[in-house]
């Protein structure tokens, strides 16, 4: 048996794997309970592509300058202002460091995607995606003397007064018990849990799928939490988004992302209309449509688009539903012919002139006399060979976690945990109170994982 | 073509073609996004592309056990074999393919009874050198067929090849293009310059791709040694053997040196590396065909030493029988991947270069 570690290290993920590389390289000896089998680890970060960053000046694949200000504008607008402004600001000015350190913990980076320069400038993208970063981390955390165990996940934490004195974890069938000087939580959120989701949102979160780890079901959180240590974000909340209906019921990832919706019309079990499927671009659409679709009758959707629309949105992991006729494709959808063909044709009537349509920018062409309206892209669906693909909503991350400080240190009772710091997902209900700004979530793990890792070692050693 | 293989291989693609993660690895990623759709040829050309480099698939989330079973280098590897086999010609030899450690080691066992047998029946009365053995005309009657008819095979071959996959006209830029890549061994590189993954899982390292340099500017320098004898011959009529400060041998000791080390280290990266990431069907006969340069290296070098020594006369036909084993199989072995790996990145550079218009 290896020598008892100073420091535990709960999840496996970009923020656990952060604060293990930190605090090994201050001295201490860490030891990672990944709950996922090898070709799971990583949690949520298998699935990330970037890190949003501030800088002043060209940044590795970072074109031109993106400050402080800037990006915390960007965090206000999509979180309506539930944040809090100085653990915000701390990760943001703190990113601009985390670069060059990723860097040389072997972490590689790309230019900005095909499909995603809106990123360029905001978004480093790492070679080979999240996993490519989590494996790189692993061999490098590997190096610096940090053991992991892998199947291993963690069922309790002890309390004495305001100190962890005890982790227990099961491998193998059986139960082990720890007791390291300090403990870094990094074990995400809840959102693989159904059932919690279900108690949260409502009965429709039986029919949610779950683009990420099937891991992050919130053990350690329900414990930490059960014990007073103190919480934030909405328990009743969860980012979600609209995601291909046929993806898998978890760990679909990027790939059932569908950019469909502004150039077709949505329909329910029905075959109704039920929103405006022009309101704005789709990246600043797809997430208020995970609500939408999760309000429908059996929370699926069905997007109807025509021929002239096959080409203009990146290409979907599953092949759309295709017919030659409106009444051959409802049949494949299943639904109702009749209504389909009266909900088509309302819109088509509606169509006005298609001639300054233009699918990258919002060009006004609009319904006239139709509700709900579709305010963009609003062309008739007329032209053969038709497609549909269904809807479904998908669970992105939820915002329950542990509230932390500055020093990313979690409290119970109005007093700090002596030994315990928390990163990651797990936390960033702090930082991110609703919405969602891409590559923030890694911004947070690497920032608040390395806080966790410095003090945790500080304490430990 | 096999189209269970090929569906599979596209299958995979049209995942790969929603992710894009791996874009940076190697010319395989941006080549699958230009497309929405993937033809037959398409795949046929992307599996050529490949260099098996094994990046996407480390850095895949969506690899075994995950439901979508991801394993590209496995899935292009199959049909990239398997795209060799079905352009073969003529058609009959194709199955050598699927047979390529059997064959060579019947190949080298029958060119060395043969080229042995006919040294002896032939052995001419004077001569210096090997040529104490062998003589010149007899070497250029058995060589210069063995040579020249594998070569026309292939270019049948790859002319297939270029019509499955839609290559145009030729532009000697995108040949240039091709050449330059091949020539650095630009996608095992690994887009952030580290190299690949091969013999120790998702580590990334120059191995792969120093050894393979060694044994291709090995193999080239034995060639322009080969060439540069060739011309001294006909042209300048000075006659083998060389002195150790002439063309052929200046070419060819280094290059018979580099053949020796770089096929002796892909041999070696080879048993470590996971065989489920290529075609594991055909891992005997790759290997074979590594170890058949090996031999080529080696005797080349050994019949070197051997200079002046009664040993010439077995060293010989061994060293002639590896070189004639390794000509006639060219167009059933290991050894076209070179050709149509040309083929393909030609016809990149001809579709990179139409996209950007």
């Amino acid at each position: 048996m290896a020598p008892e570690p100073d420091i535990v290290i709960i999840g496996g993920g970009n923020a656990a794997l952060c604060a293990a590389m930190t605090a090994a390289e201050a001295g201490a000896r860490v030891r990672i309970l990944e709950a996922a089998p090898k070709p799971y680890r990583g949690g949520n970060s298998r699935h990330t592509r970037n890190f949003r960053c501030m800088h002043s000046g060209p940044l590795g694949p970072l074109i031109d300058r993106y400050s402080e200000d800037e990006y915390f504008e960007d965090l206000l607008k999509v979180t309506g202002g539930k944040t809090d402004e100085t653990l915000a600001r701390l990760a943001i000015r703190l990113s601009e460091e985390c670069l060059p350190w990723m860097e040389a913990h072997g972490v590689r980076f790309q230019p900005s995607l095909s499909g995603t320069l809106s990123l360029a400038r905001t978004n480093a993208f790492f070679l080979g995606g999240g996993k490519g970063l989590v494996n790189a981390y692993y061999r490098t955390a590997e190096k610096l003397g940090v053991e992991v165990s892998y199947e291993a996940p963690v069922t309790h934490l002890e309390f004495d007064e305001n100190r962890i004195v005890r982790v227990d974890y099961t491998q193998n069938g059986e139960t082990h018990h720890v007791s390291p000087k300090a403990v870094i939580v990094a074990s995400g959120g809840f959102q693989a849990d159904i059932d919690w989701l279900t108690r949260a949102w409502g009965p429709a979160a039986q029919n949610f799928l779950i683009r990420g780890t099937p891991y992050n079901r919130g053990v350690v959180l329900a414990d930490l939490l059960d014990q007073g240590v103190e919480q934030v974000g909405d328990p009743t909340q969860c980012h979600a988004v609209a995601i291909d209906g046929r993806a898998p019921k978890y760990d679909g990832g990027i790939v059932t992302r569908l950019d469909c919706v502004p150039f077709s019309i949505v329909v329910n079990k029905h075959a109704e209309r039920f929103y405006d499927e022009g309101e704005d671009v789709w990246p600043k659409r797809y997430a208020i449509w995970g609500r939408l679709v999760a309000a429908q009758p059996y929370q699926v959707g069905y997007v109807i688009i025509d021929a002239k629309s096959i080409n203009l949105f990146m290409p979907s992991v599953f092949p759309p539903i295709k017919a030659d006729t409106l009444e051959e494709l409802a049949a494949k959808m299943d639904l109702p012919a009749d209504k389909l063909l009266k909900t088509v044709d309302e819109f088509n009537a509606a169509c006005g002139d298609t001639s300054s349509f233009h699918p990258t920018e919002l060009d006004g062409v609009s319904t006239t006399n139709l509700t709900p309206p579709k305010t963009n892209w609003a062309r008739p669906i007329t032209e053969a060979p038709f497609y549909g693909y269904s809807l479904r909503t998908g669970v992105t991350f939820t915002y329950l976690g542990l509230k932390v400080d500055e020093n990313a240190q979690c409290s119970i009772g109005n007093r700090p945990v002596a030994n315990m710091w928390a990163a990651g997902e797990t936390m960033a209900g702090s930082i991110l109170g609703q919405g969602y700004l891409a590559g923030f979530g890694m911004t947070i793990g690497t920032v608040f994982g390395r806080i966790a890792g410095r003090e945790a070692a500080r304490y430990a050693n | 073509m096999q189209t269970d293989l090929i569906q599979e291989a596209r299958r995979q693609a049209e995942i790969c073609n929603a992710c894009r993660y791996c874009e940076g690895y190697c010319s395989v990623f941006p080549a699958l996004h230009r497309e929405r759709a993937f033809s037959d040829g398409d795949i046929t050309q992307l599996a050529n592309l490949c260099h098996n480099c094994r990046g996407c698939y480390y850095a895949c989330q969506y690899t075994e056990p995950h439901e979508f079973a991801l394993n590209l280098p496995k899935a292009l590897a199959e049909v990239r074999h398997d795209s060799w086999k079905s352009h073969a010609w003529p058609q009959g030899f194709a199955t050598l393919f699927d047979k390529s450690g059997v064959a060579i080691g019947a190949g080298l066992l029958l060119a060395f009874t043969f080229l042995f047998v006919l040294a002896q029946a032939l052995r001419p009365e004077s001569g210096e050198g090997f040529y104490a053995y062998m003589s010149h005309g007899l070497m250029v009657a058995v060589f210069a067929p063995a040579f020249l008819l594998p070569l026309a095979a292939l270019a049948v071959s790859l002319r297939g090849y270029w019509g499955t996959v839609g290559g145009g006209s030729l532009a000697v830029s995108d040949i240039w293009d091709a050449c330059r890549s091949a020539g650095r061994m630009k996608n095992l590189e690994g887009g952030h310059g580290d190299g690949c993954n091969f013999e120790d899982e998702d580590r990334f390292s120059h191995a792969r791709r120093h050894f393979h340099q060694a044994t291709l500017y090995g193999f080239l320098l034995c060639f322009a040694s080969t060439s540069s004898g060739t011309v001294l011959h006909y042209g300048f009529g000075m006659e083998a053997p060389y002195g150790l400060f002439s063309l052929p041998k200046l070419f060819g000791v280094p290059g018979g040196i580099l053949l020796c080390i770089g096929a002796a280290g892909l041999a070696w990266l080879k048993t470590k590396a996971d065989r489920n990431l290529g075609a594991p069907k055909v891992w005997g006969g790759e290997m074979a065909f590594v170890l058949l340069l090996f031999a080529v290296s080696a005797t080349g070098l050994a019949l070197y030493a051997a200079t002046g020594t009664g040993a010439v006369g077995w060293l010989l036909p061994v060293h002639l029988g590896t070189v004639l084993t390794f000509f006639l199989l060219t167009p059933y072995s290991k050894t076209a991947h070179g050709f149509f790996r040309m083929a393909a990145l030609t016809k990149e550079a001809a579709s990179k270069r139409a996209a950007a218009i």
